[in-house]
This record gives C-alpha cells, structure tokens and sequence, in this order.
C-alpha cells in the first residue's frame, strides 16, 4: 500500500527547531498538502520524507515500512521540485528515461515508458531538446513526467507551481490533480498558496514555526479554523479578527468591539464564555452584511478605500483604528468616507479564546 | 527619447567603435604580433633601425629551430628542440590533468560535504603560492636529490600537478557551489549512486569550468621556467629553459631564433584555447553572466 506516515519528526539546526514533532498519516491516494507561509518547516519536512535530510527525532513509515536509514533511492519515491531540477545536460527523452536506468529496464521499455509519459503530458516535440530550451511551462511538464515515468510509492511535489504565470498554474493544477487521481498513490505536496493547496488537497495540514495548527479537508479548515492562525491564514481576503472584551452575557453576549458594545447572539456557548475575559471574533470579509441602518449587533465603520475585484467590490473601512474588510456585490455603489452599519450574522462568526484556540458555538 | 534607447537594447556596435575596441586590441596584441614578425626576418631585418615592417619573410629562423649546420661541413645536426617541445607538451599536458583530476575530485567534496573549518583548510592550500617559487624551490630541489626525482619526468609532473593544485581546486570549488544541489537530489531519488550524481549528472554540467581551469592551469605550467630550470634534466628539458640556453655565444642574441621558437611555441596554447573557448567565456565569467 503506498502511505507515507510521520510520527514525531523534529529537525534541529544548532539550536533552531525548523520542524517540530510533525505527526502526519497520508492514505493511499491521497492528496495532502503542506501549506504555510515561508520559513514553516514545510520544505523541510517534505525533504526528511524524501530522506534528503536526516530528521533529529521522530519517524517516517512509507508503504508501511520504517525509512529512516534508507537512502533517497531505496526509498522509492518520486519528487517535483520547486526550480523542476531538470538534469541539464541531458536531453527531455534522457531526463525522462533517467529514473528507468537504475530499474534495469530494457532499452525498448524504457523507450515505451518514456513515449507514454510523454504523451500523457504533451512533450513529444520537445523530447530531443536540452532544458534550458524549454519554456517555463514545458520545464514543469518534463518535470511531472519524469516523476511519474516510475511506478513509486508515493510523490512528493515541493511548491510545483510556484514559477508559473497565473493562466499556466491554473491549467497545471487541473492536470496535476487528473493525474494524480489517476495514479491513486500517497502525495504531499508543499505550497504556499492557499489556493492550490484548497484546489489540489484532499487534506490540507497548515504548519507554523515548524508544527502543524490544523490537519483537516479544506472544507473543515475554511469552516472551522481551529486557531486563529489558521482562520487568518487560510481565505481570502483575509478574515477579520477582532479583539474585544465581553461585557456582559443575558441570552445575549456583549462584546466592546472597536469601540461600540455589539450584542451577538451566540446560542449554548454563553456558559462557556466569562464576562470581563478577552475574545477574538472573527468574520470573514463575505460574512458581513451593510446596512441600511443601525441594528442590534451591528457594527459602524467608515469606508476607507474602495477596491473593486470584478465581480465584487472589497471595501476597507476603519472603525476604532481598526481595519476591516467587506466584500460586497459590485452593484453595490459605495463612497470613501461613506458610514456604514454591518450586520454580523452569529452563524457565520467564529470564537477565539484567549490562547488563540477556536471555541466552538 | 529614453523608451527608444531601451527598445533597442543591446545594439550592434558601429563602425566607429568597432574600430577603437580593434586599435585598442592592436595595442595589446602588438609584441606578440612584433614577436611573429621578427620571426620571419633575416637577422639584418630584425636589427634594422627604424624597424621595418614591410619586409620578405624567410623560413630560415625556423629550421635553425630545429638544425644547424656543422663547423665541419654540410651536415645537420639536430638541436634537440623536437624533444624540447615534445617535453614541454607531455610535462604540461600530464601535470595539467593529474591537477584537474584530483583537484575536481577535492573541489566536490570541500563543495558539497564541507569538514569542519572548511574555509580554513581552503585557505591553507592556497597559501602555498604565496610563497614566491624561489623560496619553494631549494627545499624542493634537495628533496628531489635525495628522493632521486631530479631530471625524471614523473618528477616535474608531479611538482607541475601539486604547483595546479590550489587554484584547480578554488576554481573547481566555486563552479560547483554554483550548481543547483537540487538537480542532485533529484538524481538520488531517481535511484542515482553517488559516484552517478557526480560523473553523470555535476560533472557534464562543468564542461565550461572544466575547460577554463584547464586552459589556466597550462598557461601557468606551460611558461613555468624555474621549477624546470632547476628540476629538468638534459633529456627531460622543456622549451623556456632551452630557449633560454640559446641566449649568449659569440653572435650575442640571436632574434629571429628566438622569435620562431616563440612563435612556435604559441601554437599549442593558440590551439587549445581556440578549441575551447566557446566554454572558456561561460567558464571565465564565473557564473556572473546568467545562463
């Protein structure tokens, strides 16, 4: 069965913690990305799989088998890397028949195999040209190839689409994900952008400082961020997040938000939250609603710039030195310095506590 | 005025400045071409004052190369400068690749598996050029005398190879800092050995390093004069030091002579750079010129 499993991984450098005790469990055919900003550990991580760098503590289990002392190769993966790492003195054909040669293949299956893969991703022109004639889409696909020109455990695909322009990444990502479905084999892949990762992703594991704050599907790690890391993280525009006391709790919670006292009614979480204690409320920019005028649980603020996205418009607006965004529908005609009253819908808020841990209403 | 000079880019030069970078390059290029002239004079034209530059060439300096005639009669006797070249190309040629080899091999490791104190171990080679040779070489000469080295070829070979050494080493070291640590990875998990990663996948890469190191190293070995002076025997002589020997006698110094074998003695350095200097600019510019 191809599975990749780490438990406990760490990787010191000196005295620096670049990964820190990175429990991860891919099934076969699944697709699990690493996502976080740069500097989390998620390249790192990928590479102790691959068994590129030895990892201080912890283990890793591919095909059900501990790897730890196994060489890259003995492991028997396939890896993309972020600059593709095209062998460049040799020829498309050759750098696709590259793995086949420590498989002691034939010359004529190599020649089979290399004529399938490059059909399945659209080289047959470019076979006999070097890398650096290629253009940059060309390189990603003979990168692609090469990996899955093998029958290996898994893959590994660190940032693939990284170096792409937006109209190639979006016609990659469909056919990565084909792909990959097609070959039904455990992969990671690390990104740092949220929408390959909530695209190609049958789970999404967002790392911080070297662990993981969230392992979940993208659907469950959009809806329920479980800290306010990754509900900051993950969605665009970014979610808001205010902070505020809560004043008082009567069947209703008052929480003093940027300023104004905002009722909200939050249903059976009022015993869990204590009066005069802090909490984050967050809102996605889309979760909030203009107005025609005050209302309970309304929140006033003033329109600062006016951005228009296409199909909507996203406005910032200040209230308290606070930002806030809003999406709103492009019809919609909004001034600078307009006041607005913005509904806060109880249903589509999410609660932090103190320690950052997402409190469930 | 500004989007017209940037659309343009690098443009072709004009006539005018093509013609001040080539007088330019004729002042450098003028006492190797002075030299190549001298060498097809007679001796009155050689020593004509003001030098002449319009004159019948003659191929005589380049058989007295090579023979010389007998005090007794017409016989020739050969000079010896067959073997003199020959020891020269052989000696250069076999010091030159011992430095390559050893010194690619040293550059990948001090390069991809650094010891601790990498730096200073670098550093440490180096400073055996900083001596000046002729401090180097009376130690040298005496361990050759015991050892018994003196006058055998394996010997200037070697000491040639170990005089590369440093600065094959350097050169070689930053050629392969440059290359991308990724592709070897990707090689080892495509099932590569390590002795693969190097030979088939950093070494094909190094090609332009390879030639510019090269082309170097026999530059310095192939001019390299005390070492040889001191070390080379009669039979073993390379062609500075016999060149040198031709100085002197009763007709004082012999100009055409020594221009031709000058002359000829460029040809072999002429060559292999010619040949490779397609990878010798790439080599040169040391990464700085992106590919």
């Amino acid at each position: 069965m191809s599975t990749i499993e780490t438990s406990n991984l760490t990787k010191r450098f000196g005295d620096l913690t670049a990964v820190d005790g990175v429990d991860l469990d891919v099934a076969a055919g699944e697709v699990l990305c690493l996502l976080g900003p740069s500097g989390c550990g998620k390249t790192t991580t990928l590479r102790m799989i691959a068994g590129l760098e030895n990892a201080t503590d912890g283990d890793v289990h591919i095909a059900g088998r501990r790897v730890n002392d196994l060489s890259p190769a003995e492991r028997d993966i396939a890896m993309v890397f972020q600059f593709y790492a095209l062998y460049p003195s040799l020829t498309v054909a050759e750098n696709l028949a590259f793995p086949l040669h420590a498989e002691k293949m034939t010359k004529a299956e190599i020649d089979a195999r290399v004529a399938v893969v490059a059909g399945k991703l659209a080289l047959g022109d470019v076979l006999h040209r070097l890398p650096n004639h290629l253009a940059e889409g060309e390189k990603q696909r003979v990168a692609v190839a090469r990996s899955i020109v093998r029958d290996p455990n898994c893959f590994l695909f660190d940032e693939p689409l990284s170096r792409l322009d937006v109209e190639l990444r979006m016609a990659m990502r469909g056919q990565i994900k084909e792909i990959l479905s097609e070959l039904s084999k455990a992969t990671v892949i690390v990104t740092h952008d949220q929408l390959e990762a909530l695209t190609m992703a049958d789970r999404i594991a967002v790392m911080r400082d070297g662990r993981i704050e969230q392992i979940a599907t993208p659907h469950d790690i959009f809806a329920h961020p479980k800290n306010v890391f990754v509900a900051g993280f993950i969605g665009t525009p970014q979610m808001n997040l205010l902070e505020g006391q809560l004043l008082r709790q009567n069947g209703q919670a008052s929480f003093a938000l940027a300023g104004q006292e905002v009722s909200l009614e939050l249903h059976d979480a009022h015993d869990r939250l204590h009066a005069g204690e802090s909490y984050t409320v967050g809102i996605r920019p889309r979760g909030l609603e203009p107005l025609s005028e005050a209302a309970p649980g309304s929140l006033a603020a003033t329109v600062d710039l006016v951005e228009p996205m296409g199909a909507e418009t996203l406005l910032h607006l200040q209230a308290d030195d606070q930002d806030i965004r809003v999406v709103v529908d492009r019809h919609r005609v909004v001034r600078e310095g307009e006041r607005l009253h913005l509904g806060l819908a109880a249903d589509k808020l999410h609660l932090f506590g103190q320690n950052g841990g997402r409190i469930e209403l | 005025m500004f989007g017209k000079r940037k659309e343009r880019g690098l443009r072709e030069a004009g006539w005018g400045q093509t013609l001040f970078a080539g007088a330019i390059g004729l002042i450098y290029f003028f006492p190797v071409l002075w030299i190549i002239m001298t060498a097809f004079k007679t001796r009155t034209d050689a020593l004509a004052t003001p030098p002449k530059f319009i004159f019948t060439p003659t191929l005589d300096n380049f058989v007295s190369v090579f023979w010389r005639v007998s005090q007794q009669g017409n016989e020739a006797i050969s000079t010896g400068f067959g073997l003199y070249f020959f020891n020269s190309v052989f000696v250069a040629a076999s010091g030159v690749l011992l430095a390559l080899i050893i010194g690619t091999l040293a550059a990948y490791g001090f390069s991809r598996y650094p010891l601790k104190g990498n730096d200073t171990y670098l550093f440490v080679i180096l400073t055996t050029r900083m001596l000046p040779p002729i401090i180097v070489i009376i130690p040298i000469f005496l361990m050759f005398r015991l050892t018994g080295m003196s006058g055998s070829y394996y010997g200037v070979i070697l000491l040639y190879a170990a005089f590369n050494l440093p600065f094959s080493i350097w050169m070689m070291k930053s050629f392969f800092d440059e290359l991308s640590g990724d592709v070897e990875d990707a090689a080892r998990l495509d099932g590569s050995s390590e002795r693969g990663v190097f030979f088939r996948i950093c070494l094909p890469q190094l090609k332009a390093g390879l030639a510019a190191t090269a082309v170097f190293a026999l530059i310095l070995t192939w001019n390299e004069f005390l070492f040889a002076l001191l070390l080379t025997g009669s039979d073993t002589r390379t062609v500075p030091v016999a060149m040198a020997r031709t100085i002197g006698g009763e007709l004082g110094v012999d100009w055409g002579l020594l221009a031709a074998i000058i002359t000829l003695f460029l040809i072999p350095v002429f060559g292999v750079t010619y040949l490779l200097q397609n990878h010798l600019l790439r080599g040169v510019t040391f990464g700085t010129i992106k590919k």
